[in-house]
């Protein structure tokens, strides 16, 4: 008796209220997704609104288990749980039947299953209680190696059962990684090489205003020349060498101007010339001063340059038809709505044709006619902003913003560490769900058929978010009650 | 200490949260508050527009006699996705099909090159306009054939087989009209000929819409918002022509196995009673599945019974055109009511000849209408040209011919049917032309005098000339609609045309005609004593090929019902078979019934076949129905 009253006393109020929010708003949702015309009654279980409605149920009763069990269990079982799904996906790569070409799904006559969602949480809890470990450092190489295996053991899993969408959810623990330690300088340097990639490719065909060169090409290489002197100027905290890149820089295409009147002059390569000379002086500037900052500036100059090429050769001559398309489509490269972007075209039309209001409940005629595919599962947003327009979008989007920012608040507020690092870890998952999930929709990011925490329909996902959740509001508790 | 810088890295995660959420936020807010296009698409999408037809406006004679209505028909559907078990050959027999034809058939429906708006989750054409045998035989067993409907379209129906000409078709719309016209879509049926196309806007109605939800497979998932949005059809207006049905069926079977035209026209009206051209065809030919074989033979016939030779045919008007020309000889004071001329069997000017036939001579003004006296037809017309009154040749023809332009000639009369021809005047510049500028004299243009030479009229204007004598000085533009249902006739077919000619020289010219028909040319012409009538033959000549017979007249003298103008195309003098087919037709029309003095020629006018080796309407025989 004691024990609930502290427990109800004690649960984080702010996420048990977006929780119910979403689960409710998502369920309304899934409704206005699935309903037909001729659907008289929607309370039947025929139907998915009426299927949801069960998975929901089953959900909180999860979440209210999970609530009543020690907090303790859960550090103490990572590692045989982590192991005990290791298992579990190898076996379903065998067992699993085919399903759309994916072999990820245990079929238990009418329930089925999917392990790869219970791996999320089993890999955040044994990363939690691997980091947790005193004398823990990222900077030692053994302990480096051991949190890599930990994620890529279950990457390397489902993505043999043919489910790339959800291996790529494994990623998101390196934001975790960040948190902990992982140098700033790798996440970024990363995420430059990322943005260049998407820039070169879908710009590369593109022409330069009168058609001297590459548009692609020309920003690509301005941004590595910019980001070059930025460094330079960073490192030396002076801004002498970088005024003779910047004097190069308009030199090199003034003289191209002038050219221009008499010779046919691309100006992407004169930016290609610009990165080779500055980098050219920036060995000698390491050769000469023996500082070794300047062969790193000068490194990734080149590595970015060879990067921003190889872009366009891989896509061009490594990656198969199919392949090379559904890139094109999501980089907007093609306007093809009735071939690979029909998807995301239609759902395009759905949400835009929501408006600033949106239609209604159940008044939005494209999910209710099924042009947007997967409405009530992966493509669930296209009904929020059909539906409910701008104003119910832009809410569901601030919703999930509010509940990491109140995950975050949580996980710094206690000083231990394994409900920090699972914190983060539930937090970065979800981070990339919801990217990945609306940017998909809104035509943004690749189509990765991965769900919308808490509102796709199905059983498998909203139990493995509640799981995610409940066990973080269990953990929570605890520590709140060992400091009261 | 370093917890506590990493403990900043909070902050950068956090702000990663945000620019994902501001990034998103200003996607949605491009795609949902700043682009309108996807409103549209999203319409285009899900809103399916069925089309309701109206009914077409039905076609009545002047006496209230349906002429053409609407009869059902139907096509037979077939929706790809619902096909099931279907046992081929049973089908292929109750439907009456060849198991070849079906497979192409199947073939040609699923091929988007030939058929565009194809899915397989739709009705499409599989055979239009099932016979009503096909279809009762079909309807018994369609439920064992899954994937295969009826849909119900109407077509036209004619209750008689007269005036196919002046009546029209319907037919599918064109390339051309759909892009001048946003009203139409593929596959609608657009008046195509005849009154069904001059009339089309007025017979049509309006189309109405049905507005449906379907899904992305195009099906149809339910009316949208209870049909509030729906639009019903409006029916088409009903139009009743002048024709008088009767008088038409009776001129069809005097014109049978003959080349030409009969028009007769209400001269106070303007309306149009019948308006014959032959050889002619069924209007049922032009309905129907077999429609467009049965066009194609008709299309290549070497008689042309698709030309509609009443508004059409160029003809020489010969000596009716002397009608007109004593109107302006009078008029411009050469010629008076006792001018006489002198003619002995011709007019010869050194080698230049010009034949008469036997006539007592010297003759006035009455007397070489009722003769039709070449002679003193070229001697006036070229006194006229040569009149000291005019400076030159140019001058006087163009006074000339200013005067015959408002007969009507040589312009389109603008009667409310397509395709009219407009005829021809010869201009000074003909003259330039062919004889060089001015070298040429009254003599060079002397058979204008006689409706010879480059003088070209339509029968239709023909017809008009003799209504203008009848109405002793006025004319209505010749028109085929009497009324529209809750409408009113164009006001053009109200106004008067009143050519400068003093009204009593057309006194002497009907005066002329009227001996025409006592002791002169026109003798045949004459019926019953009690109604007095007026005529004028003429013999168009059309070397090297035999004269056309024409005549024009009408009745009573006084108060006149009706003007009538009759064409046999290279059947000689138009004593011959055009003034007795015009004098019956005139006889029918003023007292309902042939005189049983007259039935004789009645029949035989009816029983001479002129074409050789021809049907009596054209070259094929119209299927049993
Ligand atoms: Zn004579």
């Amino acid at each position: 008796m004691v024990r609930k009253i502290q427990l109800s006393h004690l649960l984080d109020k702010w996420v048990i209220l977006i929780f119910l929010l979403m689960i409710i708003f998502g369920w309304f949702n899934v409704y206005g997704a699935s309903y037909g015309f001729h659907q008289t009654n929607f309370w039947s279980f025929e139907y998915r609104s009426g299927k949801q409605l069960i998975w929901i149920a089953c959900a909180f009763v999860i979440g209210g288990v999970i609530l009543l069990l020690d907090g303790k269990y859960y550090e103490q079982l990572a590692y045989i749980f982590y192991a005990a799904v290791l298992v579990l996906l190898a076996i379903t790569i065998v067992v699993a039947p085919n399903i759309k070409g994916s072999h990820s799904w245990l079929v238990f006559g009418p329930v089925s299953f999917q392990p790869a969602e219970l791996a999320k949480l089993a890999t955040a809890l044994a990363l939690a209680k691997y980091i947790s470990h005193p004398g823990f450092s990222l900077s030692k190489r053994q302990d480096v190696w051991w949190v890599f295996g930990i994620i890529l053991t279950p990457f390397v899993l489902i993505v043999l059962q043919a489910e790339t969408g959800s291996a790529l959810v494994f990623m998101a623990f390196f934001l975790m990684l960040y948190r902990e330690g992982l140098p700033g300088i790798l996440l970024l340097i990363v995420s430059i090489l990322i943005v260049l990639f998407l820039i070169v490719l879908p710009l590369s065909e593109v022409p330069i205003y009168g058609n001297v060169g590459s548009l692609g090409f020309l920003i690509a290489l301005s941004i590595i020349f910019l980001i070059e002197i930025g460094a330079v100027v960073a490192y030396e905290r002076d801004w002498k060498t970088a005024r003779y890149f910047l004097l190069g820089g308009i030199l090199l295409f003034g003289i191209g101007l002038l050219l221009q009147m008499s010779y046919d002059v691309l100006f992407n390569q004169i930016a290609l010339i610009l990165v080779i000379l500055s980098s050219l002086y920036l060995i000698f500037l390491f050769i000469y001063k023996r500082k070794r900052a300047y062969i790193w500036i000068a490194l990734f100059a080149i590595g970015a340059t060879v990067v921003s090429f190889s872009g366009d050769y891989f896509f061009d001559h490594v990656l198969e038809q199919h392949q090379r398309t559904r890139i094109e489509v999501v980089l907007g490269m093609k306007n093809d709505p009735q071939g690979v972007g029909y998807n995301v075209n239609q759902s395009k039309i759905a949400i835009g044709s929501g408006g600033f209001w949106g239609k209604g409940f159940l008044q939005g005629t494209q999910t209710k006619l099924k042009y947007v595919p997967e409405q009530d599962t992966d493509f669930i947003f296209c009904t929020v902003g059909e539906e409910h327009g701008f104003v119910g979008s832009l809410g569901v989007l601030l919703l999930y913003a509010l509940l990491l920012f109140r995950l975050i608040y949580i996980a710094e507020s206690h000083r231990d560490t394994f409900l920090r690092v699972y914190t983060y870890s539930i937090v970065s998952i979800m981070l990339f769900h919801v990217l990945i999930n609306v940017g998909m929709v809104l035509g943004l990011t690749p189509v990765i058929g991965i769900p919308l925490p808490f509102f796709s329909y199905g059983g498998s996902s909203l139990w493995s978010f509640t799981v995610m959740l409940f066990i973080l509001l269990r953990l929570d508790v605890s520590q709140k009650m060992r400091f009261r | 200490m370093i917890n506590d810088k990493l403990q900043n890295r909070k902050f950068v995660i956090g702000g990663l949260i945000v620019l994902v959420v501001f990034i998103y936020a200003i996607r949605l807010l491009s795609l949902q508050v700043f682009t309108s296009s996807y409103k549209v698409l999203a319409d285009d999408n899900a809103f399916y527009k069925r089309i309701l037809f109206p009914s077409r406006g039905l076609i009545y004679d002047r006496y209230g006699k349906l002429l053409v209505y609407n009869r059902p028909a139907y096509d037979i559907m077939v929706t790809m996705k619902e096909i099931s078990n279907l046992d081929t050959t049973d089908f292929c027999n109750t439907v009456g099909i060849t198991k070849e034809w079906f497979v192409q058939r199947m073939n040609d429906i699923k091929d988007r090159h030939i058929n565009q708006g194809y899915s397989p989750y739709t009705p499409q054409v599989f055979i239009t306009q099932v016979l009503p045998d096909d279809y009762a035989r079909l309807m018994e067993k369609l439920f064992h054939f899954p994937g295969f409907t009826v849909q119900r379209r109407s077509v036209r129906d004619y209750a008689y087989d007269v005036a196919a000409h002046t009546l029209g078709s319907i037919g599918e719309v064109s390339r051309t009209t759909i892009e001048n016209d946003p009203y139409y879509k593929p596959g609608d049926y657009v008046g195509i000929s005849g009154v069904e196309k001059s009339y089309e806007s007025v017979l049509r109605g309006e189309k109405g819409v049905q507005i449906l939800l379907r899904d992305s497979r195009g099906r149809i998932k339910g009316s949208y918002d209870d049909g509030k949005y729906d639009q019903q059809p409006v029916t088409g207006k009903d139009i009743t022509l002048s024709l008088d049905v009767e008088l038409q069926m009776l001129g069809e079977k005097l014109m049978q196995g003959k080349r030409g035209s009969i028009v007769a026209i209400e001269p106070s009206t303007g309306q149009i009673l019948a308006m014959v051209s032959a050889p002619s065809y069924d209007p049922k030919l032009m309905v129907g599945r077999q429609r467009s074989q049965l066009f194609q033979q008709l299309n290549t016939d070497p008689e042309r019974p698709l030309l509609d030779r009443s508004i059409m045919g160029r003809y020489p008007p010969g000596s009716t055109f002397k009608a007109a020309n004593a109107l302006i000889l009078q008029q411009e004071g050469i010629t008076t009511k006792d001018t006489r001329v002198a003619c002995h069997g011709g007019y010869f000017v050194g080698h230049f000849k010009v034949g008469c036939h036997i006539h007592p001579s010297p003759l006035d003004l009455e007397g070489a209408i009722a003769y039709s006296c070449n002679t003193y037809f070229c001697t006036e017309f070229r006194a006229m040209l040569d009149s000291k009154k005019f400076k030159n040749i140019e001058q006087s023809f163009n006074a000339w011919r200013k005067d015959i332009l408002t007969f009507g000639f040589g312009q389109k009369l603008g009667i409310d049917l397509p395709n009219e021809n407009s005829g021809f005047i010869p201009t000074t510049k003909t003259y330039n032309r062919e004889h060089g500028r001015r070298r040429w004299t009254s003599l060079n243009i002397v058979s204008d005098a006689i409706g010879q030479g480059e003088i070209i009229a339509t029968p239709l204007q023909i017809a008009n000339l003799c209504a203008l004598v009848a109405n002793r000085g006025y004319w209505i533009t010749p028109h085929i609609v009497r009324s529209i249902e809750d409408g009113n006739i164009d006001p053009r077919y109200l106004v008067k045309h009143v050519p400068p000619i003093d009204k009593w020289y057309y006194n002497n010219v009907v005066e002329g005609m009227r001996q025409s028909v006592i002791y002169g040319t026109s003798r045949i012409a004459s019926f019953g004593d009690s109604i007095v009538v007026c005529g004028k033959t003429g013999t168009s000549q059309n070397p090297p090929h035999k004269d056309h017979s024409i005549f024009m007249g009408f009745a009573p003298m006084n108060h006149p019902k009706i003007a009538i103008m009759c064409i046999v195309e290279n059947s000689g003098f138009g004593a011959t078979y055009a003034a007795p087919i015009a004098s019956l037709m005139m006889e029918f029309y003023l007292t309902r019934k042939i005189s049983p003095a007259r039935q004789g020629l009645e029949t035989t006018m009816e029983n001479t076949f002129l074409i050789p080796n021809y049907g009596s309407k054209n070259s094929i025989v119209a299927p049993a129905r």
